[in-house]
């Protein structure tokens, strides 16, 4: 089976997070590095390939940095990597990024039927994750989201996930879409061999121009929203730290009870 | 039927009004006039005075498929109340699967969408304007929607809801049917099992919430206590659900539910970045840690170092004793 997964670069969790002026995430700080959680999503690509054949493309859209990111997924073990990467592509939104993320893998298509599209579930930037279910409704394609399990049998993909009030097992045809959460599997540290082997891996680099999409469709100028501004938020004022001497149950239960949290 | 400019989608459990809904409702008057809300199902009659009292001069009642509220059928559903009422704006409230819906409404409309909201404006123009938190909640991003329509998601407790002051006396009642098949490409339920319910507030809307960490060592007896005492929900970090001392739905975290509560109190967290990135916008936080140097004292409103098996019992006390006086 032909599995792409989808990558992002973001910064460093554990580092300083910031925003520029123009309200865009600050990459020019270096610590950029695969989106933690896309790690399970390479992990369930390459596992399923290892068990069923076939090959795993790791695709990513960002700036020049972001190849790091796909990089880091052909360490892992995915067979190549796709950056789409192009000027016009600075500001876009979460709808625009799905749009381009789609002809993307319509492209990779080309060479091969796609079966599976895997995502993490969520970028630790921004949170919000829709981009799975924007991309796998471009591509048309079933979509089996926050998988916390994941098989493929007799062309079918069937996941099991813990939403809210209930555990649902899900199944779609192939080809499919399926986002993975961090329960899915225990993502793989390449070793030494896996690190000089991804060195000869090729990684294609894709314009807008060669996925055919207008650059007005993209980044700033094809987003329906657009940051204003972007600003670290104040400290806490007034905190207080006290160290319990017998009474610090009652002193917490005044606190909450002074500021009408009872 | 009145114009609507703004639609809210209300959700309801077996019978109940989420909270969100009046929250959302709210949010939706500082937007504009004509207010729809939306219900999938039946069972609106007896709420109509409610949902009319926070605004809304018309409910759409819309008879969904077989198959029920799947995010397919949300955003179907939503997308053709949106054509026949000319609203320009879509609210639902930010969970998981709205998310969803949101997405693929969005899609259908061409519009612009905000989700994990935290604050709704009407800007320059008359654009919608959102306030979203990033990194861990250590940012503030304003944004506004460009394209004439807009589908946002608000998180639960981010607006403090309350009734009108010109509310419409009665609601209008608008029945609609979905007008084609439901695209649900494939994808099949194939087994739904519900879980028992706590009895507790829903922890990604409760209003408090008391979580508990390591420093339990698997013992959240004194953590429910104080969660009762406040009417909160219960909620875990990764290290206590991994131990398998709770369940993994109560995990709170970058990778599991996003709370922001009016409170917040960690027993025994220590505060690791990816707990944080759940938490950190909630209103005021309270740690309660043996260890000074947790980081969770960072950002703690109030934070005590000790012992929390004995500070949550004693705290739970008095509280009992304030309600009680209180009545």
């Amino acid at each position: 089976m032909r599995i792409v997964v989808c990558v992002k670069h973001v910064p460093d969790v554990q580092g300083e997070r910031a925003f520029t002026s123009d309200g865009l995430v600050d990459r020019s700080r270096g610590d950029g590095t695969l989106n933690e959680l896309d790690e399970n999503a390479v992990e369930a690509a390459v596992s399923l390939v290892e068990e069923h054949g076939g090959e795993v493309v790791v695709l990513t859209m960002g700036p020049a940095d972001a190849e790091d990111a796909v990089r880091r997924g052909l360490q892992m073990g995915a067979d190549q990597a796709v950056h789409v990467h192009d000027d016009a592509l600075a500001g876009s939104d979460s709808m625009v990024t799905a749009e381009i993320l789609a002809a993307a893998v319509r492209h990779i298509a080309q060479d091969g039927q796609v079966d599976l599209v895997v995502t993490g579930m969520a970028a630790l930037d921004g949170l919000m994750s829709v981009v799975p279910t924007l991309l796998a409704a471009h591509l048309e394609l079933p979509r089996a989201t926050l998988a916390a399990r994941l098989a493929v049998a007799d062309g079918q993909v069937t996941i099991t996930r813990e939403l809210d009030h209930a555990t649902e097992e899900l199944t779609a045809p192939l080809p499919a879409l399926v986002s993975v959460t961090d329960q899915t599997n225990q993502p793989r540290y390449p070793n030494f061999k896996a690190i000089m082997a991804a060195r000869k891996k090729p990684v294609t680099a894709l314009s807008l121009a060669d996925l055919g999409v207008d650059p007005s469709r993209a980044g700033a100028a094809g987003s329906r929203t657009r940051v204003l501004a972007a600003e670290p938020r104040p400290a806490r004022e007034n905190r207080v730290l006290i160290t319990d001497e017998g009474d610090a149950g009652l002193r917490l239960a005044q606190f909450l009870v002074d500021n009408r949290l009872v | 039927m009145t114009d609507t400019s703004v639609l809210v989608l209300v959700d309801h459990h077996e019978g109940t009004v989420r909270a969100s809904a009046n929250e959302l409702l709210t949010a939706a008057r500082s937007l504009g006039s004509g207010i729809g809300a939306v219900w999938l199902g039946d069972g609106a009659e007896q709420h109509l005075p409610a949902l009319a009292a926070h605004g809304a001069s018309v409910v759409h009642q819309v008879e969904l498929g077989e198959n029920g509220a799947t995010p397919a059928a949300v955003a179907q559903a939503l997308a053709e109340v949106c054509a026949a009422a000319g609203a320009t704006t879509v609210l639902l409230s930010s969970t998981f699967e709205n998310k969803e819906a949101a997405a693929l409404l969005a899609l259908a409309l061409d519009a612009g969408l905000a989700v994990d909201v935290s604050g709704l404006e009407l800007g320059e123009a008359g654009r919608v304007v959102t306030v979203q938190q990033a990194f861990t909640a250590t940012w503030t991003v304003r944004s506004e929607v460009v394209t004439e329509r807009a589908v946002v998601a608000l998180k639960p407790n981010a607006v403090q809801a309350g009734p009108s002051s010109d509310a419409p006396s009665v609601a209008e009642v608008v029945t609609h049917a979905l007008a084609g098949p439901v695209q649900e490409r494939g994808a099949r339920v194939v087994s739904r099992t519900p879980r028992p319910s706590s009895g507790r507030p829903d922890l990604g809307e409760a209003r408090t919430v008391v979580v508990g960490g390591r420093g339990t060592e698997g013992d959240f007896s004194v953590v429910e206590e104080l969660a009762d005492a406040l009417d909160g929900a219960v909620g875990a970090t990764r290290v206590a659900t991994d131990e398998g001392w709770i369940s993994h739905d109560a995990q709170i975290g970058q990778t599991g539910v996003t709370v922001s509560p009016r409170l917040y109190v960690g027993a025994g967290v220590s505060g690791a970045v990816h707990h944080r990135g759940g938490m950190q916008s909630s209103e005021t936080i309270v740690a309660v840690n043996s260890d000074p140097e947790a980081p969770i004292f960072e950002i703690a409103d109030f934070g005590v170092v000790g012992d929390l098996f004995t500070v949550l019992p004693q705290a739970a006390a008095e509280i009992r004793r304030v309600r009680a006086e209180q009545g």
